[in-house]
């Protein structure tokens, strides 16, 4: 772990316009921010640890568990919410026994929601690992995740 | 250093390329490649023409392009051959393609029925001209002119419509003349607020300081909304363009694109695009011999919908929490890192661009008194064409609904629709004659806000939707101020308790003067908005609200703590659809028997509505609930 992490801190200098760059790229690595990281980050760029999880914490983007295998984002922009999206994620939530934020025990699954994925004309939608699932039904959503979502 | 005339031999080249590009023979094949064609199949649909070409052997140009805006037939392929229009298909499968290439492109058969429309210079029978159809011709696409058309990559398509004449032209008249063209133009914010471009440069430009800003805000946050989306990934050099002559404006020679990283393909055009200018001599030092530096540095947001409010935008960038600090001082005279900042639109930028390329003169041929020019607007929701278009600021709501957007789907009516996002407010049926311009919106109690317009149809619940943007702004509120961080807390606890049917007399009077407090009270925009959906969906729809608390009903049938499904057997064909996919086993009944649904099991999910045969149609929605 400890490579990665150096290597992607030397691209960056110890300014503290460099933090939320060096959150992303730290998390794009490991799919989350592992506390380690977390006192590292503060060690390099020379900053209390509590201002480095201030900033963490403050944005949706960044989360402190690991992502499943397969990461699900439900949509609950404005046009979703018009067309359902509240049915659907109940639905994710049923079938994979998870909540909102939440990962499965054997890490295959993780859920969340996102304000908007910006593809509005095919609400409701959802994403898994970066795919879009255009216009969800309930069906759709058993169908999807049947067999553990293979 | 690349000299002028440097430049002026790339865009005659670009020119002559594009020429031939349309005269060399050979047809040309376009998919529109935006995240909405991608969400839809499109680059499926990519490789499977291009697989059916290499097949037939037909020496071809096959690119990707932005979107058109007709999100509602993605994907979208556009097939042009020598001397005949371009031809627009819709809903294009990866099935389909090799068929039109096989019928249309050997066999000389365009197939219309797969047709939406043509474009170009002639007509095809049995296919509108696309420009002709309900959808585009109340349309005035400016902004928008190039997406769709042209290759987002491409620098060479770029300058071969128009590209970077914006920039020679404000490099010839000056930055004093530049901020009288944007006056002249009467060009106001499109972000949201709509203040005069001009005036907030004029601040700027008047301040004395050593360096001054520019940001290009693109971190377009509202849901339901994805205008700047669209042009990011569709005429990336479009945007780059504006910021450069807003730069030289203002005398500032950094700028800063503040982008969603949730728009992932939009931040790769951007990178690419700004590559291509920097190889060209149009962003860096000195530039065109102009004697005016600039240079483009991006920076991702984290996901915080309050960082659409400039001091929380500055504060993020200079990597803090996205909080903002009251105002004055305004960012034009003490911005980011202390230093005098502007914060520009994407969709304002586009429109600098514009102004330049084409004249103030030209821009404010469209608009009213006071809001001039055009706007982009995604039209979303419950609408037949939902899909990304660009208006003439004065057009009526109805126009934009019911002509371009072709009313409720399924037969359904149409409720009321909103504008502004989280910010705006809902506007019912009686005031659809509202003209689409900054102070009209605002006088019917919401906003123009970035371009979000959304429809709601019968089965809308009001009630339910001001929850539901209530629901956003508590979680989007940053926590800084009492009035927001509390406020919209206890505005959405009473409006949870009204959709579960525990709604009290006298909630609708608490939510109105909460919701005043907040307004006054909040330090920010978000604060000062949040309650909007709230107040305007009172205002016009105060008898659900009643029904929701003195009759725990729901008119709209959409509450599901206040409703209940019933299978009536006058209808029901006893097809078993609703038992076999009913996930609680709550319906009981034999092939061809009546049906029941046991309301102490149902958890009225709904499913059993979805999937009862049309023709039946069995399944009822019944407010207030059976079980109460």
């Amino acid at each position: 772990m400890e490579q990665q992490l150096e290597a992607i801190l030397a691209d960056h200098p110890r300014k503290r316009e460099e933090l939320i760059p060096i959150l992303q790229e730290v998390q794009a690595e490991y799919s989350y921010l592992p506390t380690e990281a977390m006192l590292e980050i503060a060690r390099y760029t020379g900053m209390p640890e509590s201002r480095v999880y201030g900033v963490a914490t403050f944005y949706a983007q960044f989360r402190f568990t690991p992502m499943g295998k397969k990461h699900t984002m439900v949509c609950r922009g404005t046009a979703c919410h018009v067309n359902g999206a509240e049915r659907i994620l109940e639905e994710v939530e049923e079938q994979l026994g998870i909540k909102e934020g939440e990962t499965t025990e054997d890490l295959e699954h993780s859920l969340e929601t996102v304000a908007c994925i910006g593809a509005c004309s095919l609400a409701p939608c959802l994403m898994i690992n970066n795919k879009v699932e255009a216009k969800m039904t309930i069906n759709k959503v058993r169908e999807l995740y049947k067999n553990g979502g293979e | 250093m690349v000299q002028l005339t440097d430049f002026q031999d790339l865009q005659r080249q670009a020119m002559a390329d594009w020429e031939s590009l349309h005269q060399d023979g050979r047809p040309i094949i376009m998919v529109g490649t935006a995240t909405c064609g991608r969400s839809a199949g499109s680059l499926e649909v990519l490789d499977a023409l291009r697989a059916a070409t290499e097949k037939q052997e037909i020496d071809c140009h096959i690119f990707e392009v932005g979107c058109t805006g007709a999100c509602y037939a993605e994907p979208l392929v556009y097939i042009i051959k020598p001397d005949q229009p371009a031809i627009v298909y819709g809903d294009v499968t990866p099935q389909l393609a090799p068929r039109l290439i096989q019928s249309y492109l050997i066999k000389d058969n365009p197939l219309p029925r797969y047709s939406i429309g043509t474009f170009g210079n002639g007509r095809i029978e049995g296919i509108p001209d696309l420009f002709s159809t309900p959808v585009f011709e109340p349309q005035a696409r400016r902004a928008l002119n190039r997406c769709g058309f042209i290759d987002p990559t491409s620098l060479e398509h770029y300058l071969a419509n128009d590209g970077y004449t914006g920039v020679t032209k404000a490099f010839a008249i000056g930055p004093e003349q530049v901020i009288e063209e944007v006056k002249n133009a009467g060009l106001r914010g499109r972000g949201g607020a709509g203040f005069p471009t001009w005036r907030k440069w004029r601040f700027c430009r008047d301040a004395p300081s050593d360096q001054k800003y520019l940001i290009c805000n693109a971190d377009e946050g509202d849901p339901g909304a994805f205008m700047n989306r669209s042009l990011l990934e569709g005429d990336p050099h479009a945007v780059l363009e504006g910021m450069i002559i807003a730069g030289y404006a203002l005398g500032a020679s950094i700028g800063y694109i503040y982008c969603r990283a949730e728009y992932p393909l939009a931040l790769e055009r951007l990178r690419g695009a700004i590559k291509q200018a920097k190889e060209h001599g149009l962003l860096g030092d000195n530039i065109l011999d102009s004697g005016f530096d600039f240079h483009i540095k991006i920076k991702e947001g984290a996901g915080a919908f309050v960082c659409g409010e400039e001091t929380a935008l500055i504060a993020s960038i200079e990597g803090k929490r996205g909080m903002p600090t009251p105002r004055p001082p305004f960012p034009a005279v003490s911005g980011l890192w202390g230093k005098p900042t502007i914060i520009n639109n994407v969709e304002s930028l586009a429109d600098v661009g514009l102004i330049l390329q084409n004249g103030s003169d030209w821009f404010a041929e469209y608009g009213t008194e006071k809001s001039k020019g055009t706007k982009t607007i995604a039209l979303v929701g419950k609408v037949k064409n939902t899909g990304l278009v660009e208006v003439p600021l004065g057009i009526t709501l109805r126009e934009l609904v019911f002509d371009i957007g072709g009313g409720a789907p399924d037969g359904k009516a149409f409720k009321a629709v909103q504008t502004g996002g989280p910010s705006g407010g809902c506007i019912p049926e009686s005031l659809l004659d509202t003209p689409v311009d900054y102070d009209s919106l605002n006088a019917a109690g919401t906003i123009m806000g970035s371009g979000g317009v959304v429809v709601m149809d019968e089965r809308t619940c009001m009630v339910d939707f001001a929850r539901y943007f209530l629901d956003f702004a508590e979680k989007e509120s940053c926590g800084k101020c009492v009035p927001c961080r509390l406020g919209t807390k206890q505005l959405l606890g009473i409006l949870e308790d009204i959709c579960a049917g525990n709604g009290r007399p006298g909630d609708i009077e608490m939510l109105e003067e909460l919701g005043r407090g907040i307004k006054a009270g909040s330090l920010c925009g978000l604060g000062q908005t949040a309650p909007n959906p709230v107040l305007t969906t009172i205002r016009y729809f105060r008898d659900e609200y009643e029904a929701h608390i003195h009759e725990k009903r729901c008119p709209a049938g959409a509450c599901k703590s206040l409703i209940s499904y019933y299978i009536n057997n006058d209808l029901c064909v006893g097809c078993t659809l609703c038992a076999q996919n009913c996930s609680t086993s709550a319906i009981t009944g034999e092939f061809k028997g009546p049906h029941y649904i046991d309301q102490d099991i149902c958890t009225q999910c709904g499913v059993c509505y979805t999937v009862c045969p049309k023709k039946a149609n069995a399944v009822e929605i019944i407010s207030p609930s059976l079980r109460l």
